[in-house]
C-alpha cells in the first residue's frame, strides 16, 4: 500500500494516470456512437491508417511534438475515410474489402515511413515505436492540455448536436425524411471517431485502438437502453481501463500500455455480457429456465384437468407415470413438488397401487383454466 | 545452380515474398468475393496469441504443430465472433472488433512476459523480418532451404490443391451460397475450410511479413483484379501476377530507400490498386468520368433538338432558337451550350444561320422519336 502511495505521490505518475483517464474517457465517449452506428471496423481501419500520419507529423515537426503528430494522424485518418468512401461509391467492391484495403495499405505506408525515420537515426524517433502499442508513461503535461482541449471540443459538439446525433445513430432514414442534414451529421460523427482514435493512440497504439473504441461502449450498452447513460458509462469504463493499464504497465517492466488497457476493457465487456440485468447471458439463462418451468407446469395442470374432465371427477387421482406418458416426455419430479408447494395439486393415495398419484385442488383447476398452453378454451 | 539460388539472399527474400503473395491471392480471391475480407484482419491479428501459446507449450516456432496449433486460434476467433454476434448482445462488427484485439493483446503480453529473450520480438509481430528469413534454414534433399520458404511452399501446395480440387464448388459457393446449399455442396464447410487455410497461411507468413501486412497480401491483389475482370480464373491469375509484381518492385524500392521490405511490398499492392481504381478500362475512375461526360453531352443534344422542335414553327422562334436562349432559358453555362451546339452540328442534327438554330432532317427525325411519332 505504501508502494502505491509513493507511486501516486510522484508528479510524473500523477500526470500519466490523469492522462490515461482522460484519453480513455474521450475514446469511450466517442466510441459509443461508433458502436451504435456499426462502424467498429471503420474505427479499426482509421486507427491503422493513423500510423503514416504519426510518422508524417514527426517528419514535419522534427521532434515528438504532440500537436503535429495528432494533426498528422487526423489528416491520414480523414484521407483513409475518404478513400473508403471513394472505393465503395465507385467500384463493385464491398465495404469489407474497402476497409481491408485502406487498413493494410495505409498501415504498410506507415511501416515504410517508420523504418525510414528509424534509419535516419535520432533518439527521438525511437519514441515513435511506442505509437504501435501505446506508452502511457510518455504522456507529458503539455500533451494533456492538447488532449484536454480536443476532448472538451468533442464534448461540446456532442452536447450541442445531441438530438441530431442521437437520431442519426438510431434511425438515419427517419432523420433524412425529417430534413436533417444526415450527410453532414454522419460525416461529423465519423470525424468524431477519427478524433477519438487520434486522442487514444498515445495510450493504446494504432493496432489495438479499435478495442478502446469499442469495448467500453459495448460493455456500457449492456447496462442501459438510454443513450446518455450509455455514453457516460462508456466514458467511465474507458477511463478506468486507461488508469488500470497505465498503473500495471508502469509497475511491470517492458509491458506496453495498450495490451493491458485492452484486456481490462475486454474483461469489463465479459462481465457486462454475463451479469448485466435483463440483457446479460446469466439473466437470459435464468429467464429461459423460468419460462421452461412454467410451460412444463402448465402442461401438467392441463393434462390433469383433461383427465379429470374425461372421468367426470374433479378430484380424479392421476398417476404420475401416466401423466409422463400423456405429455410425451417425463417432467422432472421437482415440477410436481413445486406445484404442490403452491397448493395447485396435492398428493393422494390410490390403493392398492403404490405409485405416486396427484389430484388438482380447486385453485389448481382455476390455474389450469387461465393458463392453458393450447389456445382452445372452454366457454 | 539450384543450390546457388538458395544461397542467394535476395533470391530467398523475393521467393518468400512471392510465396506469401501467391498463397494470399489464391485464398483472397474467394474472401473478397464472399465479402469476408475483414475476417482476414481478425485472423491475422489473433494468430499472434496462438503462436505464443504453442511456443510456450512446445518450444517450437515452426513446423506442422505450430502451423496447425496457431491456425486454430484464427478459426477460433471467427467462431467466437460469430457466437457473440448470435447472442444478439453486440452486432457482428463490434463482435469481431472485441474478440481479435483481446486475443492479440493477450498474445503481446505473453510475449513481453515470457518470450522476450527468444527471437519473437513485439515489433516482429507487426512488421515481420523478411530480410532475415535466410538465417533460419533446414536441409531438404541436400539443399539448405530457409524454413519460411519450406513452410510457405508446403502451404502454397495445399492451397493450390484445395482450390483446384474444389474449383467448381468454391465458385458456386462464392457467387450463390443459397444454390450451393440447396445442391448439397455445404458452403458453410467450404467457408470454414477457406478460413482455416487462411489461418495456416497467416501463421506460415508470420515470420516474413508479420501479422498486419499479411492482410495487404490477401485482400489487395484480388480486389485489384476484381476491378479489371469479371472472370473468376482471370481474377485469380491477375491477382497472382499483381502480387508477384508488388513483391519484386517492393523489394527493389525498399533496397533503394533502405526501408522495411515487407512494408514496401505491401505498399506496392496498394499502388497497383490505385492504378486500377483510376485507370481500369471500362470501370476505372477515368473511364467512368469520360462515360459520364459523353452521356451528359448526348443528353444535352437531345434537349437542344427537342427545344428547337417545340419552337420551330412558333412566333417566338427568333427569340428561342438561339444560343442566348439556351443560356438564359435552359440555364446552361455558355461552354455547355456551345459544346451541345457543336456536337449537334457535328452529328448533322442542326444548322446555324445568323445566330438562328434550325433543325436539319435528321434532327427533326430525332425530335419526333423523342416526342413519339404521333405528336403531330
Amino acid at each position: 500500500m505504501s508502494f502505491l502511495a509513493d507511486l501516486l505521490g510522484s508528479q510524473i505518475v500523477r500526470t500519466v494516470l490523469f492522462g490515461a483517464a482522460l484519453l480513455g474517457a474521450i475514446s469511450g465517449m466517442l466510441g459509443a456512437f461508433a458502436v451504435l452506428r456499426r462502424q467498429s471496423l471503420l474505427g479499426d481501419a482509421l486507427a491503422h491508417a493513423a500510423l503514416p500520419g504519426v510518422c508524417l507529423g514527426f517528419l514535419i515537426a522534427g521532434t515528438r511534438d504532440m500537436g503535429s503528430i495528432m494533426a498528422g494522424a487526423f489528416f491520414t485518418g480523414a484521407l483513409a475515410a475518404l478513400t473508403m468512401m471513394l472505393i465503395t461509391r465507385t467500384t463493385r467492391l464491398k465495404t469489407d474489402a474497402a476497409l481491408g484495403i485502406v487498413l493494410s495499405v495505409f498501415f504498410a505506408a506507415g511501416v515504410v515511413l517508420l523504418t525510414y525515420l528509424q534509419a535516419q537515426g535520432g533518439a527521438a524517433s525511437a519514441g515513435l515505436a511506442s505509437f504501435l502499442f501505446g506508452q502511457a508513461a510518455a504522456i507529458l503535461v503539455s500533451d494533456l492540455w492538447i488532449m484536454g482541449a480536443v476532448g472538451l471540443g468533442a464534448l461540446a459538439l456532442i452536447l450541442a448536436f445531441w438530438k441530431e446525433f442521437k437520431l442519426v445513430s438510431f434511425d438515419a432514414d427517419f432523420a433524412r425524411a425529417q430534413g436533417f442534414p444526415v450527410m453532414m451529421l454522419e460525416g461529423g460523427l465519423t470525424v468524431m471517431v477519427a478524433l477519438a482514435i487520434v486522442v487514444g493512440l498515445q495510450l493504446v497504439g494504432v493496432v489495438l485502438m479499435v478495442a478502446l473504441l469499442i469495448a467500453p461502449a459495448a460493455a456500457a450498452r449492456q447496462w442501459t437502453n438510454r443513450l446518455g447513460v450509455m455514453v457516460a458509462l462508456s466514458a467511465l469504463i474507458g477511463a478506468l481501463s486507461g488508469v488500470g493499464g497505465a498503473l500495471i504497465s508502469a509497475t511491470m517492466r517492458g509491458l506496453a500500455t495498450g495490451p493491458v488497457v485492452v484486456l481490462i476493457a475486454t474483461s469489463a465487456v465479459v462481465i457486462s455480457l454475463l451479469l448485466a440485468p435483463a440483457r446479460g447471458l446469466i439473466w437470459q439463462g435464468l429467464a429461459a429456465r423460468r419460462a421452461r418451468a412454467r410451460i412444463g407446469e402448465d402442461r401438467i395442470l392441463a393434462a390433469m384437468q383433461g383427465l379429470a374432465r374425461a372421468h367426470d371427477d374433479a378430484r380424479y387421482p392421476s398417476e404420475q407415470g401416466m401423466l409422463a406418458t400423456a405429455l410425451g416426455d417425463a417432467p422432472a419430479p421437482g415440477r410436481f413438488a413445486a406445484l404442490e408447494r403452491r397448493g395447485l395439486i396435492r398428493a393422494v393415495a390410490h390403493p392398492p397401487e403404490t405409485t405416486p398419484h396427484w389430484e388438482l385442488t380447486s385453485s389448481g383447476h382455476k390455474a389450469a383454466e387461465t393458463r392453458r398452453p393450447d389456445a382452445e378454451r372452454t366457454p | 545452380m539450384i543450390a546457388e539460388l538458395f544461397n542467394s539472399i535476395p533470391a530467398m527474400i523475393l521467393l518468400t515474398g512471392c510465396l506469401v503473395g501467391i498463397s494470399g491471392a489464391i485464398l483472397g480471391t474467394f474472401l473478397v468475393l464472399r465479402g469476408n475480407a475483414m475476417l482476414t484482419d481478425a485472423i491475422s491479428h489473433s494468430i499472434v496469441f496462438g503462436i505464443i501459446v504453442v511456443w510456450l507449450l512446445t518450444r517450437q516456432l515452426a513446423g506442422p504443430v505450430q502451423l496447425i496449433g496457431a491456425a486454430l486460434t484464427g478459426v477460433l476467433t471467427v467462431v467466437l465472433s460469430e457466437a457473440l454476434a448470435r447472442s444478439r448482445l453486440v452486432k457482428m462488427d463490434a463482435a469481431i472488433g472485441l474478440v481479435f484485439p483481446a486475443l492479440f493483446a493477450a498474445g503481446v503480453i505473453l510475449i513481453a512476459l515470457y518470450a522476450r529473450d527468444v527471437h519473437i520480438h513485439v515489433e516482429t509481430v507487426l512488421l515481420g523480418e523478411i530480410g532475415f528469413v535466410w538465417m533460419n534454414t533446414v536441409t531438404l534433399w541436400g539443399l539448405r532451404v530457409p524454413v519460411a520458404v519450406a513452410s510457405l511452399g508446403a502451404v502454397l501446395m495445399i492451397n493450390l490443391l484445395f482450390v483446384l480440387a474444389l474449383w467448381k464448388e468454391l465458385k458456386l459457393a462464392s457467387f450463390d451460397p443459397g444454390l450451393a446449399a440447396a445442391l448439397g455442396f455445404l458452403p458453410g464447410v467450404l467457408h470454414y475450410a477457406i478460413l482455416t487455410l487462411t489461418s495456416v497461411t497467416a501463421v506460415a507468413a508470420f515470420d516474413a511479413v508479420g501479422a498486419i501486412l499479411f492482410i495487404a497480401f490477401v485482400i489487395v491483389p484480388p480486389a485489384t483484379a476484381y476491378l479489371l475482370t469479371r472472370r473468376l480464373w482471370l481474377m485469380m491469375g491477375l491477382a497472382v501476377v499483381l502480387a508477384v509484381a508488388a513483391c519484386v518492385s517492393g523489394y527493389v524500392l525498399a533496397r533503394h530507400w533502405n526501408v522495411s521490405i515487407a512494408g514496401m511490398m505491401a505498399c506496392m499492392t496498394g499502388v497497383w490498386f490505385a492504378c486500377a481504381l483510376i485507370c481500369a478500362p471500362d470501370r476505372g475512375l477515368i473511364a467512368q468520368t469520360l462515360r459520364w461526360r459523353m452521356q451528359r453531352l448526348d443528353h444535352d443534344c437531345r434537349t437542344l433538338v427537342a427545344h428547337l422542335y417545340t419552337h420551330q414553327d412558333t412566333e417566338a422562334k427568333a427569340g428561342e432558337n438561339t444560343l442566348r436562349a439556351l443560356i438564359s432559358h435552359l440555364r446552361w453555362s455558355e461552354p455547355r451550350a456551345r459544346a451541345a451546339i457543336l456536337r449537334a452540328h457535328d452529328r448533322a442534327l442542326i444548322e446555324r444561320h445568323d445566330g438562328l438554330l434550325t433543325l436539319r432532317p435528321k434532327g427533326t427525325a430525332e425530335a419526333e422519336t423523342i416526342f413519339g411519332s404521333d405528336a403531330r
